[in-house]
């Protein structure tokens, strides 16, 4: 019988700084078992436990796309046991994956429509996988206009901060990259909120879904700006974050109401998020 | 299927049987309460046919308190260096016997659980997989059970493979009520005699003395039929967790609450993954990286535990609720909180709001 609790086991490959106060790193882990590699099917959106032997498991939101091969990335912000574990753990390091967990964002919807991605601090990992994925040359096509508002507090706290200058050079693709504020004279993008940055840019809901991935105090914001904008609640997808275990709804303790975090989400639509107790 | 009496001792020899072919697992007094062991042939004539209930459920038979699930090396030298290991586990034939009707009705609310189409969880769906309970009927409940509220009942054999009634004339009613059972007496032949008319009015009679005992606590269909919101933010969970000192009592001696943590311990460099139970009555049970709870007050943690039984597990699997009335958490409440009382608040809070 297939067991749920093993992990894959995987060697730490890269391990990259994202932030200036080097409380984000991103990890670049590779399959030991090339088997393993091919069961381990995922779509954006969908999350994994990292398994680290002696310290524990933490879920953590998959930042590479299914269209890159080779490796799985996952950027991981310095909290707690674990994670402070992986701070320290050099390159030829074995740990663990289990996983795809969760549902991924509704692909099969946006298929067809204008996406609009909305992302806030360190929670663009999973938005980080989705734009990838839609801008490979094989899925372009397959969607609209490709809208993307991405704000930090400073420009030092950006994640991919090398794509992200890329991908704003493109012509498929519209950035609006921000920042609450900064003393760079030489910063050439919007210096703003992300709730007043969307407002400023206005994305149409026309035929468009908005995946929003961010802190409470921003998705607070956020939702007002998007609803006056037209997108209806059952359009604006979020994902979000427990304490986990198991990761596969058995050990019980990241429900919100009837749904299990880890099995049932972690992307829910506010449509769906309406009719749920507010205890996240 | 068939039904047999058996006298005492037939069903004491029978029981010996099965412990030279099989594990055998039985309620056996441990100080002043009852607990499940395993028994060996010589210890056939201590198990308890007449106990209350026991006061930890059996559901550690199949989802025990501690358990290992992998070891591993943290030696670098290891060429399995941080691999997990499954442990090994005896999964072999086992029986159950004198399981108390509500607890193998709890095993059914916790298969969906445990054993659902996407996932399995390897180590509850194989032990189930080993298993076969014989049960033991409740012919006088206590005054703390409401089984036939709950959708079970003392007599119920959703659960069980093998129905035994004591008949209080010293003989035991034997009734298969599975092919698994039909398969144990096939290989135990239980001996005993075919059930005669008399037998059997002497079980049905019992059986409805038993039901008449537990008094009913209402029409639970409201829970089934109200909004999830409408619950959650009733003004009575302010009421039901006033007592409450959040000490777990209720969740680890549940036949139905199945919550578990995962830890990882290390000894010099032999690693063990552990699973554990755990309680939505702590505040740890919910606690992100981040500091960051959402069920950090006392009462939005009582609310879980009632909500998570008596309205998430409906509407989520539509069979019911995930209680079996065997009011072990009433008895054992160090202040009293009743499951019942808190149905009935939720029940009439529902009157009130029409």
């Amino acid at each position: 019988m297939n067991n749920p609790y093993r992990p894959y086991p995987v060697v730490i490959d890269d391990i990259i700084v994202e932030t200036d106060d080097k409380n984000l790193r991103t990890y670049h882990l590779k399959f030991l078992n090339p088997e393993d590699e091919r069961a381990f099917q995922f779509l954006p959106g969908q999350f994994a436990e990292i398994s680290v032997p002696g310290q524990g498991e933490i879920p953590i939101g998959i930042a590479s796309s299914p269209t890159e091969k080779g490796f799985l990335k996952f950027t991981i912000n310095k909290v707690g046991k674990v994670t402070t574990y992986l701070h320290n753990a050099r390159p030829g390091e074995v740990i663990g994956v289990r996983g795809p967990l969760g549902k991924p964002y509704p692909w099969d919807k946006l298929e067809g429509s204008n996406v609009v991605i909305i992302g806030g601090g360190f929670a663009f990992t999973t938005l980080r996988s989705s734009l990838v994925y839609m801008l490979h040359p094989d899925n372009r096509s397959l969607f609209g206009d490709i809208t993307v508002v991405y704000g930090a507090r400073n420009p030092g706290l950006l994640l991919y901060k090398d794509e992200l200058f890329e991908w704003e050079k493109r012509d498929d693709v519209t950035l609006h990259i921000t920042v609450d504020a900064t003393d760079d004279p030489n910063w050439k993008y919007n210096v703003g909120f992300v709730p007043a940055i969307t407002k400023e840019k206005a994305p149409s809901s026309e035929n468009a879904y908005a995946i929003v991935c961010g802190p409470p105090i921003m998705i607070k914001f956020t939702l007002p700006v998007l609803t006056d904008l037209g997108f209806p609640p059952d359009r604006i997808i979020t994902s979000l974050e427990m304490r986990m275990k198991c990761g596969i709804g058995m050990c019980g303790r990241c429900n919100i109401g009837t749904e299990y975090v880890c099995k049932d989400g972690p992307v829910f639509t506010f449509e769906q998020l309406s009719r749920l107790p507010n205890e996240y | 299927m068939k039904r047999l009496v058996l006298t005492k001792d037939e069903l004491t020899a029978w029981v010996r049987r099965m412990t030279e072919g099989v594990r055998v697992f039985a309620p056996v007094a441990v100080g002043d309460y009852d607990e499940f062991r395993l028994v060996d042939s010589d210890q056939a004539d201590l198990i308890r046919w007449s106990y209350q209930n026991t006061r930890l459920s059996p559901k550690g038979l199949f989802h025990p308190q501690a358990e290992r699930m992998f070891k591993f090396s943290t030696s670098k030298e290891d060429p399995e260096w941080n691999i997990l290991k499954e442990v090994p586990k005896d999964f072999s034939p086992r029986v159950i016997v004198g399981m108390r009707p509500c607890d193998a009705a709890a095993l059914k609310i916790m298969d969906v659980n445990f054993d659902t189409p996407e996932y399995k969880d390897p180590w509850w769906v194989r032990r189930r997989e080993a298993t076969t309970i014989v049960g033991l009927a409740c012919t006088s409940p206590s005054s703390t059970c409401f089984c036939t509220s709950v959708n079970s009942g003392p007599f119920d054999t959703k659960g069980l493979d093998v129905l035994l009634v004591p008949l209080g004339d010293g003989r035991f009613l034997l009734d298969v009520v599975s092919e698994r059972g039909e398969e144990l007496c096939q290989q135990f032949g239980p001996g005993g005699k075919e059930a005669d008319s008399e037998a059997i009015a002497t079980y049905e009679g019992l059986k409805k003395k038993a039901e008449a005992a537990l008094v009913p606590i209402g029409d639970l269909s409201p829970l089934k039929e109200r909004d999830m919101l409408e619950f959650f933010n009733s003004p009575i969970w302010d009421e039901v967790q006033f007592a409450c000192i959040n000490c777990g009592v209720c969740t680890y001696l549940c036949p139905t609450c199945w919550c578990f943590d995962i830890q990882d311990e290390v000894y010099e460099s032999e690693g063990c993954r552990l699973r554990l139970w755990d309680s939505c009555m702590f505040p740890l049970f919910t606690l992100h990286g981040s500091g960051h709870n959402p069920r950090a007050e006392k009462l939005q943690r009582v609310r879980q535990r009632f909500m998570h039984k008596l309205k998430y597990y409906v509407d989520k699997y539509g069979q019911g609720v995930a209680c079996v009335g065997c009011g072990r958490c009433v008895q054992f409440c160090p202040v009293n909180i009743d499951i019942r009382e808190v149905i009935r608040l939720m029940l009439v809070q529902c009157e009130c709001a029409v």
